[in-house]
């Protein structure tokens, strides 16, 4: 500090933020303050509370349905990273390279899903999977010969790859769109020196490429965790039979958990604990990736 | 060119026609479900072939249902309620939002003033709360202030974000210091500096922040399916997947009223489409 800093004299900036500080006081940092308490309380609707201690913690750790939920969701996670990226990297490489012309329809084409909301989605998609009649059961049959009679929605084993088939059909096209970005802001000359020096297609790639987009490719793979882990309005719409549970709870997400716990049973103390646990995984996951890609800063 | 690279261009362009055609499929199968008759649901994939196209197959049965109007406890409730609803909602929050957030935006960018490290800081660690964290609290807080069931309850919580703050912070970082001292020195109040100076200059930024906001709003579903009971108040998301347990036999119903819940985001989006797809990018490219 070298300089006392100039002070602005006057309300004029307290007055523009006041109506952002007055929503987040009373919007976020009480209701945060909130959930630190609630998280140790039953509660039968807002109206009563009782002091349970630790009993909610306690109650998810024994329940075989949160694992159940847990399960689902983390499967989703991968899947999101390891099925989705790979895939919304490859049509944005097959898109960067091409010339510009069909270039912006098919981007605007692959996006598009992104316009609809998750609800819309899955009624959309609660429709397709219909079997006999469904277009999904019927494309497939086309062109395996398998699956024109299949229960997508009512067979446990295939309701998460339903969800997982779902997902796909938006967010391909929404990551896509940010690796396409990151693709345009790379380094030419880098991969032609490397091509030069004989580097083929794949390790151009993965020695040049993707190390000069690193920064991109941790936000979306952060992002998109996050996002499974909010997973809920998609299975919802999806198995409104059984209100987003599925058979079995195959397609019971962390959120529909919450959802269930707060609002349909009416205990916001376990749907606060619930929602502790959520925020701890996404924490965590933010801390690990954040850390991985500061160990490859260095080499 | 080459042989072998035309056959890699071909390739090129049949993975990219084909992923097209599996994003476009289904809403082209939306499309025709939502105009087919009931009786012809599942007798074609798509559209009847041209030589069996006719009122019979195709007509407005499915939106002249929908629009029927539903049966309450509190009168019969129209279609075009929600809709309205819906449009009001979105329209609400986005233009409250678009004020709120580019003011806070502005004073934290161009004033000086005690505090504003510490509130830069907070702001940030903010935007790291799953909001899932805040749903039981935050409703328990409604009930208090008695705003659940009611439209004030769900734009109040959202008329300033932090993540809606820092884009216009970002924005208006650009905007050079000589200007807004010379709209001092001529007189101009701070209010009209923010208004007349610095609000146009940020204006591809507050395009791209609109439809961002007037998406996300439109198809929220969380929030108003918690805090609107009254079937007069519900949006086209929340009423939209009742259906879904309403009209299980004849699903061309809910379908058309999927196939008009897309239309005004799509609209937007075509519209202002390269507004959109770069301001969704910029914070995450540049960062």
């Amino acid at each position: 500090m070298n300089t006392p800093k100039q002070y602005y004299r006057g309300a004029a900036p307290w007055l523009l933020l006041a109506p952002y500080l007055v929503v987040t006081l009373v919007f976020t940092l009480y209701p945060l303050l909130s959930a630190a308490v609630l998280a140790f309380y039953q509660t039968n609707g807002p109206a009563s509370r009782a002091f349970v201690g630790l009993d909610n913690f306690g109650f998810l750790l024994s329940d075989p349905v949160f694992y159940r939920a847990l399960r689902n969701t983390s499967i989703f996670a991968l899947c999101s990273v390891f099925v989705q990226l790979p895939l919304s990297m490859g049509l944005a490489m097959l898109l960067n390279s091409g010339s510009s012309g069909w270039k912006g329809v098919f981007r605007l084409i692959l996006f598009s899903p992104n316009l609809v909301g998750q609800i819309f989605v899955g009624i959309l998609f609660s429709v397709l999977f219909t079997p006999r009649y469904g277009l999904i059961n019927r494309f497939l049959h086309a062109l395996t010969g398998w699956g024109l009679e299949q229960q997508w929605l009512g067979d446990p084993a295939l309701v998460m790859p339903a969800i997982v088939l779902t997902a796909l059909w938006v967010y391909v096209g929404f990551n896509m769109i940010f690796f396409l970005a990151a693709l345009q802001g790379v380094d030419k000359s880098l991969e032609e020196a490397a091509r030069i020096d004989g580097a083929n297609r794949l390790q151009v790639f993965w020695n040049v490429t993707l190390p000069s987009m690193r920064h991109v490719v941790v936000f979306v793979v952060i992002t998109s965790v996050i996002g499974s882990f909010q997973l809920f309005e998609l299975p919802l719409a999806l198995l409104p039979t059984s209100n987003g549970r599925g058979p079995d709870n195959s397609g019971l997400t962390v959120i529909g958990y919450l959802y269930d716990a707060a609002f349909n049973v009416g205990d916001l103390g376990l749907g606060s604990a619930v929602g502790w646990v959520v925020a701890f995984v996404i924490l965590l996951a933010s801390a690990l990736q954040l850390r991985l890609t500061g160990a490859t800063e260095e080499t | 060119m080459k042989p072998a690279k035309l056959l890699l261009g071909g390739l090129r362009y049949s993975v990219l026609a084909a992923a097209s055609v599996a994003v476009l499929a289904p809403f082209a199968w939306l499309v025709a479900a939502a105009f087919k008759d009931k009786a012809y649901l599942n007798e074609y994939l798509f559209f009847p072939p041209l030589s069996e196209l006719s009122a019979k197959t195709v007509n407005l049965d499915n939106f002249r249902a929908l629009f029927a109007g539903d049966s309450t406890v509190n009168g019969t409730v129209y279609f075009w309620q929600y809709v309205l609803n819906s449009v009001f909602l979105a329209t609400t929050t986005t233009l409250v939002q678009l004020v709120f957030c580019s003011a806070a935006g502005y004073a934290l960018a161009k004033f000086e003033f005690r505090g504003k490290r510490a509130l830069m800081s907070f702001m940030l660690l903010s935007m790291m709360i799953p909001g899932v964290l805040l749903f039981a609290p935050v409703y328990e807080l409604m009930v208090t202030l008695h705003l659940v069931d009611t439209f004030t309850g769900l734009v109040l919580p959202s008329i300033a974000t932090a993540y809606g703050t820092f884009l216009f912070r970002q924005a208006c970082l650009a905007v050079p210091n000589e200007m807004i001292d010379a709209g001092r020195v001529d007189g101009c109040s701070e209010l009209r500096i923010y208004l007349s100076l610095v609000m146009p200059l940020v204006r591809p930024m507050s395009g791209a922040f609109c439809l961002v906001t007037f998406l996300a709003t439109w198809n929220a579903f969380f929030g108003p399916s918690v805090f609107l009971h009254t079937q007069s108040q519900l949006t086209l998301p929340v009423i939209l997947n009742r259906y879904i347990g309403v009209y299980t036999n004849q699903y061309g119903v809910f379908l058309a009223g999927t196939l008009l819940a897309i239309v005004p985001p799509a609209i937007l989006f075509f519209a202002l489409q390269k507004e959109f797809i770069s301001g969704l990018t910029s914070g995450a490219v540049k960062g």
